[in-house]
């Protein structure tokens, strides 16, 4: 039997697994703001399915108790995909880390996203390969020392939002794992969103990087350094909210708020433009020059793929009525040998 | 009209015609000539006017290689007889060759004295020189051991469409019609099927189809007029079993099988895939049966396609993959989860010569130790293989059923010699076909909870589908605690789940048909055991060799993994046994692992199917060696 929605709570979702993230893991965090998140979400427990890869991050299927695949190395997004084309009807979640959503399995990433299936993605980037023991991954910073780059690494890293903006993602948004509450409402949000919503996730990985995010995190010095984005509202940030974006050009810059800068000449952050120009260039504000932005960037609406797809079957229903064998077999030239 | 009238309306000249029982007519020129064409709609009209048909197209990987050139030539060659046939023929009878390069090219296949029809528009200095003739071969009287007939197919072409408005090159492409028209008449077979395929098919474009059904007729009124053409003849219709018919390719009945399986299943087709020669013609025919059901899903790569498969099936669908051997080896590590969750998922091999990308457009059977051992860690997976293009649509359920069965993944060996040959496929009748019974639990099987590897008698682990209360359940790639599906590392635990994988997979076994023995079932000299594609040419070599006197036998498997019970028997019965295989002796590798026989390999890895004298050679050849001992 299925059980009332009303009486579901984040131990519903508990299941009989022991958690085997290192103590003090960020991941302890999004585990637990997701299983409060999900008892509101009208959505019977039996519905959820949650497919994770590879990676400490991809343990998380385990440890809630609701239908979930263990897969292999960034694939996630596909197996995700075979799920919901098939079921529509569920509710697929991916959970997947910066190695598995963004090196391994960057593909199949960029085409879920594209197709924009209803998947709600959520990258735990913790900018470090944590269960391998502490190699650099695509979104670590330039030069960084690890076990397989003692000299630092030489290459670019990759923005996980731009990523997914440059894929034409119709929901994209930021928030931290210690921020609970903003956490919590930015996968509410996720999960409303009918399409691809993909929500990058600050981890901290406190075996290997150790404070990578620090500064958006820590109570001291997140004000300052993160600016929380709110639909058709002015980008404010700054422990006493005395600092502005504005735009330059093209060009965001910090400005301070009073004297001759009014609110109204700060950029107004707007979710819903059609064109992901503005959502792009908020995604291109790092950490130290800019406060990077938390909050929902991108949410637009489009057709998703399941449900193009299985509207091709119903059309062609409608149009040729529903197949037989005998119509199977009859198709195309027949002839009879008495 | 008819060919009977038209026939019978010869005047001017007698035309003797001869009766035979067989006849191959092989069809080549550039890869722009349409000669695929041209032979699938001989092969159509034959079938429909009752012989028995094989058809073998042989066509090149690049789709428009440079005009005139060796490497474009592309071919179609069809058998049509008044019997039963398993094979395209060995040796071509009647060779239609529309430029020098396809003459160049497969001149040696045709029989002395063969009938050899050339457009001789085409011999120009230009495409002499691109064939790399010195001299006109039609001239220079290389080809006198043949039948020589010099047909001026452009020409003709043109003067039939006097007054057309399309343009000389347009009218240019209907010239393999007018071929066609004239191999009609030489071999008596009636112009209705194909008039009928060029409205239907340019019934939009009428200026299109008048040329095409000008071109048509005037090949064959220049058969029935042309005084060089004194002999024609026919092949009268084979005695096949009744029903109703229908030509399929192999992988033609792949799509229709697997549809098939999904009814008698009372589910969906979920068909994820990537665009792979020779096997992306699956994906096209399934996309049309969106009717009954059926999702396509063209993923962005070989991985995704194999790992949204598993999603699929996971989700309660018929869930198929298909490929050939490149996209294989990149599934390798989506099939090794599939084993490991324990989920019903076909995947389909279309095999091409390999290694790598190898010959894209070319057929090899040298995937079949990739599919048996290709993966990490102990992973088996049931493995099957189709001998003949309409064996396609009954092995297709057959791995369904296996699949659901068992809980396993069902790799299927086609080849691209299967995939793209046609035969008539006897349309079957609904009630002889199997029920694929599928049951998805409602209750939980344990006393509090639900236990996603606790096992039925043959060790198949339940199907549990999401959306079911109370049964939620997590699956993966980690080693599991049999019966809770808990992650396991337990040294004990782990060997017991390897051999219960290994023994699920063996115990298929118990469900498969005893082998069909063709020849001496008891025993005798030699046998001849061979797998998938080369059945045709094993059965009639085998035949051709009995009907000698020579105690040959032969078997051929289409379960390869696991073998039929009693295949050590049979084996132990023949004194001696030999495989003919389109790779380095893959089969006979396994079977000498497997029963200690001393297995003699006879390998052929052309991209070509064997010839039924290959097989007769090399028989007789272990025949001399027998009684020499």
């Amino acid at each position: 039997m299925s059980q009332a929605l009303t009486q579901l709570t984040a131990k519903d979702f508990a299941s009989d697994q022991e958690t085997r993230w290192c103590p003090g893991c960020g991941d302890y965090s999004i585990l637990a703001q997701v299983k409060k998140v999900l008892p509101t979400l009208d959505t019977p427990r039996e519905k959820f399915v949650f497919v994770s890869g590879i990676g400490c991050s991809s343990r998380f299927p385990y440890y809630v108790n609701t239908y979930g695949i263990h897969s292999i190395h960034g694939r996630a997004p596909a197996v995700a995909t075979g799920v919901k084309m098939v079921r529509p009807d569920l509710s697929v979640w991916v959970i997947t880390g910066d190695g598995d959503a963004l090196s391994i399995g960057g593909n199949h990433l960029l085409h879920a996203i594209r197709r924009n299936i209803d998947l709600k993605i959520v990258l735990f980037n913790n900018r470090i390969y944590g269960l391998t023991k502490g190699q650099y991954s695509p979104t670590s910073e330039m030069g960084k020392k690890t076990k397989s780059t003692p000299m630092g690494s030489v290459d670019f890293p990759l923005h996980p939002i731009s990523v997914a903006i440059g894929a034409e993602a119709t929901f994209v948004a930021r928030s931290v794992d210690v921020h609970v509450k903003h956490l919590e409402d930015v996968l509410v949000r996720a999960a409303r969103h009918k399409g691809t919503a993909f929500v990058e996730v600050y981890q901290n990985c406190n075996i290997f990087n150790d404070l990578a995010f620090e500064y958006a995190a820590g109570k001291d010095t997140r004000d300052d350094h993160t600016v929380i984005l709110e639909h058709g509202k002015p980008l404010i940030f700054g422990k006493n909210r005395d600092k502005g974006i504005r735009l330059n050009g093209t060009a965001p810059e910090i400005v301070q708020l009073g004297g001759d800068i009014k609110e109204d000449d700060l950029l107004f952050h707007d979710e819903r433009a059609p064109e992901p120009t503005l959502a792009y260039l908020l995604s291109r504000m790092h950490h130290p020059e800019f406060p990077e932005p938390l909050g929902v960037f991108r949410a637009v609406q489009r057709p998703t793929y399941e449900a193009l797809a299985n509207q091709q079957i119903a059309t062609a229903r409608a149009q040729h009525g529903e197949g037989t064998l005998e119509a199977l077999f009859d198709d195309g030239e027949t002839w009879v040998v008495n | 009209m008819s060919a009977t009238t038209a026939a019978s309306a010869a005047a001017n000249k007698t035309v003797k015609t001869l009766e035979l029982d067989e006849i191959v007519v092989r069809f080549v020129g550039d890869s722009g000539d349409g000669m695929q064409l041209a032979g699938t709609q001989m092969t159509n009209t034959s079938a429909v006017f009752g012989n028995d048909v094989a058809t073998l197209p042989d066509f090149p990987a690049e789709i428009r290689a440079p005009a005139g050139s060796l490497a474009g030539v592309s071919g179609f060659q069809i058998n049509f007889s008044s019997h039963d046939i398993r094979t395209p023929g060995d040796q071509v009878n009647c060779l239609v060759a529309m430029n020098p390069a396809g003459l160049k090219s497969n001149i040696a296949d045709l029989e002395p004295g063969g009938i050899l029809l050339v457009n001789e528009d085409a011999f120009n200095k230009v495409n002499l020189q691109k064939a790399g003739y010195a001299a006109n071969p039609l001239d220079d009287g290389s080809l006198k051991g043949f039948r020589l007939f010099r047909v001026p197919l452009d020409k003709l072409t043109t003067e039939a469409n006097k007054g057309s408005s399309l343009t000389s090159r347009a009218l240019g492409r209907c010239r393999n019609f007018t071929a066609l028209g004239l191999v009609y008449w030489m071999f008596n077979r009636p112009l209705d099927e194909t008039l009928r395929w060029i409205d239907a098919k340019f019934g939009k474009k009428p200026e299109v189809a008048e040329a095409n059904r000008n071109a048509l007729k005037t090949g064959y009124y220049f058969g029935e007029t042309c005084e060089t053409f004194i002999e024609n003849y026919k092949v009268p219709k084979a005695r096949i079993t009744p029903g109703r018919y229908r030509k399929l390719t192999g992988n033609e009945a792949l799509a229709i099988g697997l549809v098939t399986a999904a009814r008698l299943a009372g589910k969906d087709v979920f068909y994820g895939t990537y665009p792979i020669t020779p096997a992306s013609d699956i994906l096209h025919q399934l996309s049309t049966y969106k009717n009954f059901g059926v999702l396509t899903f063209q993923a962005e790569d070989e991985i995704a396609a194999m790992t949204s498969v598993i999603g699929a099936a996971f989700a309660g669908a018929i869930a198929v993959t298909g490929t050939s051997g490149p996209g294989i080896a990149l599934k390798a590590e989506g099939i090794g989860l599939a084993v490991c969750t324990e989920l019903p998922v076909i995947i389909i091999n279309v095999q091409r010569g390999g290694p790598s990308t190898g010959l894209p457009t070319k057929t090899e059977q040298a995937d079949l130790l990739q599919a048996v051992c290709g993966r990490n860690g102990e992973c088996p997976v049931a493995v099957l293989a189709p001998n003949t293009p309409a064996d396609c649509f009954n092995m297709a359920i057959e791995a369904c059923r296996i699949a659901i069965e068992y809980m396993t993944p069902v790799m299927l060996l086609s080849d691209g010699y299967l995939a793209n040959g046609a035969e008539p496929w006897r349309i079957p009748d609904e009630k002889s076909l199997p029920h694929l019974k599928v049951t998805h639990p409602a209750q939980k099987n344990g006393e509090s909870e639900f236990l996603p590897y606790k096992r039925d008698a043959k060790l198949a682990r339940p199907w549990a589908l999401p959306g079911t209360p109370g049964l939620e359940h997590r699956i993966g790639g980690l080693e599991k605690e049999d019966v809770t599906g808990h992650v396991s590392y337990d040294p004990e635990n782990h060997e017991h789940m390897v051999k219960t994988r290994a023994a699920k997979i063996a115990g298929i076994a118990k469900s498969l048909p005893k082998l069909e023995v063709l020849g001496s079932p008891q025993g005798g000299d030699l046998l001849v055991i061979g797998w998938g594609s080369t059945y045709g040419a094993i059965t009639t070599a085998v035949e051709r060799c009995r009907a000698q006197g020579m105690d040959v036998s032969s078997v051929h498997l289409r379960y390869l993994n696991p073998f039929q019970q009693d295949l050590g028997d049979v084996l132990k019965r023949f004194k001696r046994v030999l495989c003919p295989e389109m790779n380095l002796g893959q089969l006979s590798k396994l079977l000498r692992a497997e029963f200690l026989v001393d297995v003699k390999s006879l390998s052929k890895v052309q991209g070509k199917p064997f010839m039924v004298r290959d097989i007769v050679t090399a028989i007789e050849s272990m025949m001399k060696g027998n009684n020499g001992r």
